[in-house]
């Protein structure tokens, strides 16, 4: 019983802890993106500007949450849930160290993949239920670039699989122990992450919400706290692909012992989101075509090498 | 490929930069003397009201902000009445400071004029006359003037010649 009792707790808190990551996030990358930008960003409220978070937090609980009449009403309403419910379930599966986790599933990595695909709905589902062009263009831009992206961020993550034999993400962390995966599987490290960048819709493949072409893309309908849904489900999803970056060519936890293995993983995960902020900074957004060129002409291809070199090592030497 | 990467760390060396942003309250910018901010009316050395209400610079004001009334002392020098600026309409042109034939109305380097109440915005004449004679120091227009206005006799001004009796033949 007790044991039931504190494994919610720390469910509770892992979530909690997420969410106050992805606030915190919003904060981050306005400073840091005003680093490179040879800004301050806010640095006002608070110490360096951190109670800017509360006060977005504050502003956004309190603005009109507009429905607009012409929606569909109950999509609408649920397609922002969709894509925190998603992202959230993904962290489930992702060992934060070898007590820190939600669940130990043998079938971790297909549910990681499963959960991406499932966030691509929120996506589609906002964008036609807002009935607004804009919205529905950029809902075909995030369908056809999260599908495509999916295919080889699947294939990508099969060298892991073949190197480690397991889907199991401990197991994954656990046989990345004396050589990390990213070395052996550099490319398959490299395409995930591109796909990765692309799921979760962030510069420079924000094509589905491009502010320059689009107002907003699949959430120009949205305000108030469905839009903040969108908004912290954006920095959710950053976190989410740290963290699987981290855990499967990073060796996750793993590291010299003087830190405990959680701060390992941090400072892993936090080098990835800052990344993610830096490519903000640097890269403009491709075209459409262009994006999807490079995903099937060029991605793909490459992962599929890399599964079948991969696949030709691993039987050559373990047989 | 190449370029992206150049890209990525180029921007990433900006982390070293100088910033470019002044915080504001704290630290402030350098106005050059010519900058176009807060309207005031100066006054001659001798510590009379250099304005005297022509009206040309109402008529310049491109949004109408300025309004005055002119008057005139036993002397026959003029000066403004009441001498009223709006500064939730004015633009800070500067057209006013231009039309001004005796270098009275001038815009200063200063431009923190908020307020909380719109009608605290409307400068009177007290509030917009200084002490000082502003940019152009030691110009006295009554100097140079053909009139007398109390300030000096008939031909006593600066570059002024004698007044000629016209009924005399010799030169």
């Amino acid at each position: 019983m007790i044991d039931i009792l504190l494994h919610i707790a720390l469910v509770i808190g892992i979530m909690l802890g997420l969410v106050m990551i992805a606030a915190g996030l919003i904060w981050l990358e306005r400073r840091t993106l005003a680093l490179w930008q040879d800004r301050y960003g806010p640095n006002r409220t608070g110490l360096f500007g951190t109670l800017q978070v509360v006060a977005d937090m504050i502003k956004i609980f309190f603005k009109e949450d507009w429905i607009p009449p012409f929606a569909d009403k109950k999509i609408f309403v649920v397609a922002p849930a969709i894509l925190m419910i998603s992202i959230l379930l993904s962290f489930a599966v992702v060992p934060f160290t070898p007590l820190i986790g939600v669940v130990n599933l043998n079938i971790g990595l297909l549910f990681f993949l499963g959960m991406s695909s499932f966030g691509a709905y929120s996506i589609v589902l906002a964008g036609w239920s807002s009935n607004n062009k804009y919205s529905l263009i950029g809902a075909v831009r995030a369908a056809s670039q999260m599908i495509s992206y999916e295919v080889f961020m699947g294939l990508s993550l099969m060298g892991v699989v073949m190197l480690s034999g397991s889907f199991n993400m401990r197991d994954i962390v656990l046989a990345q122990q004396g050589r990390w995966f990213f070395i052996p599987q550099f490319l398959g490290f490299i395409i995930f992450f591109i796909a990765g960048i692309a799921e979760t819709r962030r510069l420079p493949f924000d094509i589905p919400e491009a502010e320059s072409e689009l107002v907003a893309g699949y959430h120009s309908e949205y305000s108030g706290m469905k839009f903040g849904m969108f908004f912290v489900g954006e920095y959710l999803g950053i976190t989410l692909i740290s963290a699987m970056t981290t855990t499967l060519f990073l060796g996750g936890w793993l590291g010299p012992a003087f830190l405990p293995p959680i701060f390992w993983f941090l400072i892993k995960m936090f080098a990835f989101i800052l990344f993610f902020i830096l490519l903000r900074a640097s890269l403009p957004r491709p075209r459409s075509d262009q994006l999807m060129a490079l995903g099937w002409k060029v991605l793909f291809p490459l992962s599929m090498l890399n599964v079948l070199v991969t696949g030709a090592l691993v039987l050559y030497f373990k047989l | 490929m190449f370029s992206i990467l150049r890209s990525i760390w180029l921007t990433f060396i900006h982390m070293f930069h100088k910033r470019v942003t002044v915080e504001y309250p704290e630290k402030k910018n350098y106005l050059p003397p010519r900058h176009r901010g807060r309207i005031v009316l100066t006054r001659d050395p001798d510590n009379q009201e250099r304005c005297v209400g022509c009206y040309l610079c109402a008529v310049a004001c491109p949004v109408d902000c300025i309004s005055l009334q002119a008057t005139e002392d036993e002397n026959g020098r003029r000066s403004a009445e009441f001498f009223r600026i709006n500064f939730s309409r004015c633009i800070l042109c500067g057209y006013c400071e231009e039309a001004c034939p005796t270098d009275a109305i001038q815009l200063i380097p200063d431009f923190e004029m908020a307020e909380y109440n719109r009608q605290n915005l409307v400068y009177e004449k007290e509030d917009l006359l200084i002490d000082g004679q502003g940019k152009y120091p030691g110009y006295n227009f009554f100097k140079h003037a053909g009139v007398d206005a109390g300030v000096k006799a008939k031909g006593e001004g600066i570059d002024e010649e004698k007044p000629v009796d016209i009924k005399k033949l010799m030169p």
